[in-house]
């Protein structure tokens, strides 16, 4: 086992020609593009930082944070993210179609599951009249978690046209590519649920 | 492809490591707010040391960032989006604390 092959991307099992340094260009630019997303995510962390507090009379974060529905989401969004390294891995060794869509299966499963936890508690914050427009406190809650949520949605979407691309042509060395850049913005995600969870339910009722 | 499986377990371990770390220190850092054991005013610096050891993890694991030479533009591309989002972020945090302490 060679410690380079290791550390190369999961899925970029190309050998050394062409595709694989057009793979390795495409992943470095898709890292860009995370960079950004990192500088939008934190920028609204911090936005939220300046609000904690400012709950306005409002809900604050004991009774917004539900944290065994917290714990949860959290476990679901981590299993998807094993999930999907696994699907990369079945993927990088070639063990057939049928196994990577299996474990990708189960990671959009597991953050469908993710989404309805979260959407179930964010129509109970709409029960208690914790709306965005209740606080300063709950403008930055929403935004944040919304963020989140929706950034979770559209890899859920990700996954679905990329099910039907490797249905449709197989695992060609195009596919595999847009698979490995899919992963990294999954576990991009986890990353950020993992400051979510920390910083704003965890330290709110700390 | 004869050393195929061993890098493969080998991968499989790593992730297999990645996934038991995290959860590890996830039940912490609930476990840190839960249970009430740190005093007070520990409890959140405790959260923000479990939290950032969980993204180096997860950034090592799952990300593949490490020190190696192929790997230095990824790294370096990150520290220094990092050095931009701290400025941004600190000074946000420091411009508005110091508004809302002169309101």
């Amino acid at each position: 086992m060679s410690a380079k092959a290791q550390n190369a991307h999961p899925g970029m099992n190309l050998g050394y020609g062409e595709g694989a340094r057009k793979a390795e260009v495409d992943v470095f630019g898709f890292w860009v593009f995370l960079m950004t997303d990192l500088v939008t995510f934190g920028l609204v962390f911090a936005i939220f930082g300046t609000m904690v507090g400012a709950t306005a009379g409002g809900p604050g974060p004991e009774e917004v944070t539900d944290l065994r529905s917290i714990a949860i989401q959290t476990a679901l969004l981590l299993g998807s993210s094993f999930a999907f390294s696994w699907a990369s891995l079945s993927m990088k060794y070639d063990r057939g179609r049928g196994r990577t869509l299996i474990f990708l299966s189960f990671a959009a499963t597991s953050a469908l599951g993710f989404l309805v936890m979260e959407f179930i508690d964010l129509r109970h914050l709409v029960e208690i009249g914790a709306t965005p427009q209740r606080s300063g406190y709950l403008s930055a809650l929403w935004a944040l978690v919304g963020l989140h949520g929706l950034h979770v949605a559209v890899g859920l979407l990700g996954v679905g046209s990329l099910t039907g691309q490797i249905l449709l042509y197989g695992l060609t060395d195009k596919i595999k590519s847009r698979v490995t850049r899919l992963g990294l913005y999954w576990h991009f995600l986890d990353i950020v649920w993992v400051g979510i969870f920390s910083m704003v339910y965890l330290a709110g009722v700390a | 492809m004869s050393d195929a499986s061993d890098e493969e377990r080998a991968e499989r371990r790593l992730y297999s490591i990645g996934l038991i770390l995290s959860v590890v220190l996830t039940v912490a850092s609930f476990a840190t707010v839960t249970t009430g054991i740190l005093p007070r005013g520990w409890a959140i610096p405790a959260l923000i040391v479990l939290a950032l050891t969980q993204i180096v993890v997860h950034l090592r694991v799952f990300l593949h960032i490490d020190l190696t030479r192929q790997k230095r533009e990824d790294l370096q591309l990150l520290l220094f989006t990092v050095l931009l989002l701290a400025i941004m972020g600190f000074g946000t945090l420091w411009i508005m604390a110091n508004l809302a302490e002169r309101m």
